[in-house]
């Protein structure tokens, strides 16, 4: 099973630290006292939260609905209560609370009637828009709803399905266990998305130093019988789990930053993803667990399936937390960012929760200036020049920044990793993406509000002739009766006729104002909304009566 | 706050600074063995008014002293300083050229990584502009004994002709103006100033510099593009001037092996600061060095041309870089 | 001398037809400074600047007539980039027209407002919705913070109410330089 393998640019080469989590098998936590499941747990719109405060829910229920197509649902992960629907502190290195769903489990795990769909008798969008209600998100890390992937270019046919078992980083070994223990289920679900895709073969990239996950793979691909489906090791060079790189690696084929790798005939899903596609699809059970390795500073690193809206803390004990723990990471070391609190919940996005302490992760050295040594450049997976884009980023010459191609920067960490004056070069893009983000936001809504005060003044000023044209023609109008009633002497006997017309007109509207006339005199005045006002109701009108009185006193 | 990446390779700028001194030692014991331990105390002066200079720019413009001497960038321009000058340059000059390196050259321009020309080339430059006459005053190999040396760096009286000797390339230059159409370049080079390949003693030194590029390249400090960049330049500028008329121009054998042409190679050149950093780049801005050091060696008014053509490809850097920006991953063939 | 006198007017007459030439040729529609003012004032038409909406300010500036520091919803940033833009002295804003504060959205206070329409009429950019005697809301992604309902207003039911920070719009910091800390 020899095939021509491609290499990309750079990269770097940490030491794994992979081997103690691997020793022992996947476990289940106990279930933990309460549930906090955020509701924006995906790329795209914050779900609608579909359940309150005192509801009852099953597990696997959908407790919030996707917004729009690019977004993805979220579900009950176990059956219990609902305490709250309230904003929580979630993971993410901002620190800022999203709405959350807070769930006491009633310890009984009892399921919603499950029903898989028949993925022969479905139509594609049908199961794409089933994959959205299932929740399924891409669980390598960088959750993007999968059923907008599962979709083919209209211009080109898929001809390859690439599924990414490199899992790059140090520390994290998720992916390697759930391929060693669950590689029948990931096939499985690579064949509905190979179905639903086109796609003409499947390679599943697994970095050289899984060699178990890649026997376990092979293993499964041998007994499900599928023919054009291999399972390749690939050197380890972190960051050979981006999907770009995987793509060139197993395909030579690169995938510039903002087109779809559909466009150019081949799309990667994480391993990961297949098997909750497989769980979504075959089994109908929604996407409300994941494997999370726990690493770092604890006594016994391992693997968990853990619930989403687990604290991470929970977690963290059940591995034996060592002293001297200064935070938690979400994700890598290389990638991961700082959780702000130790009881953040694990999300979808959670593919290792690691524990930092000073000795594991020591704070960077002072950083130093730029000596334009290229060690970055040499070491950029996406061939650029972060030195560059370092001083543009920091110069905040965004337009710059954006010419030598900051966002084809995918923020893997190698040109921090390698800088000898220490930089922390990445925290620099990410605050020029973030910049150059909100100023096209803002320039967006500029936009808009420039198009709407335009289409308010034009309408305005066609409310305004439209006006002036009917006045005119009241006037005209009067004219012409005052040159019929002056008689027809001066022989303006064009205007008798309309004249007539008019008057008839007029007596209807007469008619009209009469009746209604009438009709309000018959009818008692309606009463006013400050009329017939309870008591209390009344009082609080005047109180705000009062405080208006005061804050206008204290304004003038 | 602390980000990612939170794992971090443990190179850091002194051990890159270290690496160039440590290659630049071999040269510097050729150096001593042929033309004497003088060269050891001008390191020692320009390494002394370094440090002293760095701390006091460091101070007035309220940086760390301590995270940026120890980076040892200051040592290196300070070496590459005394190397490039006459080992019998009074100390006043070399106090005063290294002043000039770190003040003007490097901290007026914002310090560590900020300026646009290579300190010890500006250094280098404005001394042979100033004192035109006394950067000419070379020792031959083994010419001078320690204690008249020593005499001529504290400030002894020059009797220049009796103690010093043009440098190769001065010679072969000016013997090739004032000798008129009967003096050819194999006669001169017969003379006791020249050597197999370049100039007696010189040879041994570019050797040095040779060992010591050899070993940056092999601790990937520098890249390959620079050195052999601009040696082939020069070489092939050399070779089609000599090929046409091998009586009024040097081999190329002899311009790679004199003056600094390896000591540029290795340690001028591929400064990064002052560099370019495009790998067509780099290519573009050594060789355009190479050839235009070949243009003022043979047709210009001073000795080697090597600093003066280093800063003006200096100047031509952002340009350079701007014009050789690789593509970029998934745009290489559009 | 008089050859002289010819080449000269040889040479103003070959000029002046070049450039009567370029100046109907190459005519530019339009005032592509204006166009360059205006884009980077914020849209917020809300007036604070003394001119009927951003664009009669862009006009104003671009003829002279107002200074680059008059558009408090812009803030600092705005005055450097005109600044920038057209080649003039930064200016800190003027406080006379206002103060720079945080980007705000309008909030109607449901129980109060009466149904009056006047913050309707009010509304520069159409972003509030209602009719006579029901009450009327704000959309607010299309609300600028221009704060000009806030007056008409009879019951003062209208108050500001700053755009909160959230996942989606977070920005990262500017990395801060921690090179003193070693000192």
């Amino acid at each position: 099973m020899l095939r021509k393998l491609f290499k990309f640019h750079g990269g770097v080469k940490p030491a794994t630290h992979k081997d103690a989590a691997t020793a022992s098998p996947i476990v289940t936590p106990p279930l933990p006292a309460r549930l906090k499941v955020p509701l924006h747990q995906s790329i795209g719109g914050t779900p609608r939260p579909l359940v309150k405060a005192g509801d009852k829910v099953l597990k696997g229920q959908r407790i919030g609905g996707a917004d729009g197509n690019v977004s993805s649902a979220v579900h009950a992960p176990t059956s219990g209560t609902v305490l709250a629907v309230e904003p929580v502190v979630t993971a993410h290195a901002s620190g800022l609370s999203t709405l959350s769903v807070i769930i006491e489990p009633d310890g009984e795990e009892r399921w919603i009637e499950r029903q898989p769909i028949d993925l022969r008798a479905t139509p594609a969008d049908e199961i794409r828009d089933y994959l959205r209600d299932q929740g399924v998100v891409g669980l390598g890390g960088a959750v993007f709803p999968s059923h907008l992937k599962l979709k083919a270019s209209r211009e080109k046919p898929t001809r390859t399905l690439v599924i990414n078992g490199a899992e790059c980083e140090p520390f994290i070994t998720c992916d390697d266990m759930l391929m060693r223990e669950r590689a029948a289920g990931i096939v499985s679900g690579i064949r509905v998305m190979r179905q639903i895709l086109g796609a003409e073969e499947v390679i599943v990239g697994i970095e050289d130093n899984k060699p178990a996950a890649v026997d376990a793979m092979t293993l499964a691909v041998q007994t499900a019988g599928l023919d054009q489906v291999s399972v390749v090791a690939i050197p380890t060079r972190y960051p050979a789990g981006g999907a770009k790189q995987l793509i060139r690696v197993l395909t030579g084929i690169e995938v510039p930053h903002g087109a779809r790798s559909t466009d150019y005939g081949v799309q990667c899903f994480n391993v990961g993803t297949a098997y909750a596609i497989h769980e979504a699809l075959e089994l109908d059970q929604p996407l409300i667990s994941r494997i999370v390795t726990v690493a770092g500073n604890v006594g016994q690193p391992r693997n968990y399936e853990v619930l989403f809206g687990t604290p991470m803390n929970e977690l963290v004990a059940l591995a034996g937390e060592l002293p001297g723990t200064d935070a938690y990471i979400m994700g890598g070391p290389m990638m991961g960012f700082r959780m702000p609190a130790f009881d953040v919940p694990v999300v979808k996005a959670t593919n290792c929760v690691l524990v930092s302490s000073p000795s594991l992760f020591p704070p960077p050295p002072p950083e130093m200036n730029c000596i334009r040594c290229g060690e970055c450049a040499k070491a950029c997976p996406a061939d650029l020049q972060p030195f560059e884009l370092y001083w543009f980023s920091r110069a905040k010459n965004f337009g710059k920044a954006q010419e030598y191609h900051l966002f084809d920067c995918i923020e893997c960490g190698c040109c921090s990793y390698v800088c000898p004056s220490h930089i922390r070069l990445v925290d620099y893009y990410r605050f020029a993406k973030s910049e150059i983000w909100a100023r096209e936001r803002d320039k967006d809504a500029a936009d808009a509000a420039r198009e709407r005060f335009d289409f308010r003044n034009l309408r305005q000023e066609r409310e305004k002739q439209e006006k002036a044209a009917r006045l005119a023609a009241k006037a005209a109008e009067t004219r012409a009766k005052l040159a019929g009633e002056s008689g027809d002497d001066d022989k303006t006997t064009s205007s008798a006729k309309p004249s007539q017309a008019e008057e008839a007109k007029k007596a209807l509207i007469a008619a009209a104002l009469e009746k209604a006339r009438q009709q309000k005199e018959r009818a008692p005045v309606p009463p006013r909304n400050t009329d017939n006002l309870s008591a209390d109701k009344q009082a609080e009108i005047d109180a705000i009566e009062a405080r208006r009185a005061a804050a206008r006193q204290e304004a003038e | 706050m602390n980000t990612s990446p939170y794992l971090r390779k443990t190179t850091a700028v002194n051990s890159v600074m270290l690496r160039v001194l440590i290659a630049l030692l071999p040269a510097i014991c050729a150096y001593a063995w042929q033309f004497g331990a003088a060269i050891l105390v001008q390191l020692a002066i320009s390494t002394a008014t370094a440090l002293f200079a760095e701390a006091a720019m460091l101070a007035a413009r309220g940086k760390p002293a301590r995270l940026y001497l120890t980076d040892l960038s200051a040592v290196v321009t300070a070496w590459l300083i005394a190397l490039s000058f006459s080992p019998i340059t009074p100390w006043w000059l070399m106090v005063t050229a290294t002043l000039v390196a770190i003040v003007i050259a490097k901290h007026l321009y914002g310090g560590l990584g900020q300026n646009p020309f290579n300190p010890a080339m500006v250094a280098f430059c404005t001394m042979i502009v100033a004192f035109p006459a006394l950067m000419s005053q070379w020792p031959g190999a083994g010419q001078l004994d320690f204690h008249t040396q020593l005499e001529l760096i504290l400030g002894g009286a020059r009797q220049l002709d009796a103690i010093t000797a043009a440098t190769p390339l001065d010679a072969l230059r000016t013997g090739l103006r004032e000798g008129g159409a009967d003096v050819t370049v194999p006669g001169l080079m017969a003379g006791p100033a020249f050597g197999a390949l370049g100039g007696a003693g010189w040879e041994w030194i570019a050797l040095g510099y040779l060992i010591g590029g050899l070993f940056l390249l092999q601790q990937r400090i520098i890249t390959w593009h620079m050195p052999a960049a601009f040696l082939l330049a020069l070489a092939a500028t050399a070779l089609l001037m000599w090929g046409m008329r091998p009586d009024r121009f040097g081999s190329p054998i002899f311009h790679l092996a004199s003056g600094g042409t390896m000591l540029a190679a290795f340690f001028i050149v591929t400064d990064p600061v002052s560099g370019a950093t495009t790998p067509k780049g780099k290519l573009i801005f050594a060789a355009a060095i190479g050839a235009l050091t070949y243009v003022i060696r043979s047709f210009g008014a001073y000795p080697d041309g090597i600093a003066f053509a280093v800063l003006l490809l200096n100047i031509c850097v952002p340009l350079i870089d701007m014009q050789t920006q690789p593509p970029v991953f998934g745009h290489k063939r559009d | 001398m008089l050859s002289a006198l010819l080449v000269m007017t040889g040479i103003a007459l070959v000029l002046g037809a070049a450039l009567g030439f370029a100046a109907i040729h190459f005519k530019v529609e339009g005032d592509p400074l204006v166009e360059k003012i205006d884009s980077i004032l914020p849209q917020t038409q809300c007036g604070q600047c003394g001119f009927p909406g951003c664009r009669p300010y862009a006009d104003a500036i671009a003829q002279g007539e107002a200074d680059i520091n008059q558009c408090p919803p812009g803030g600092d940033e705005g005055v450097r980039k005109l600044a920038d833009l057209l080649g003039r002295e930064y200016k800190p804003l003027n406080e006379e027209h206002g103060v720079e504060k945080p980007k705000s959205v309008a909030f109607i206070d449901e129980q109060t407002c009466i149904g009056c329409t006047l913050c309707i009429q009010a509304c520069p950019v159409d972003a509030i919705v209602g009719a006579a005697k029901q009450m009327h809301t704000i959309v607010a992604s299309e609300c600028t913070g221009c704060e000009l309902c806030l007056a008409p207003c009879p019951v003062d039911c209208i108050s500001m109410e700053p755009i909160a920070e959230t996942v989606e719009n977070w920005k990262w910091r500017y990395p801060v330089i921690e090179i003193k800390r070693a000192a």
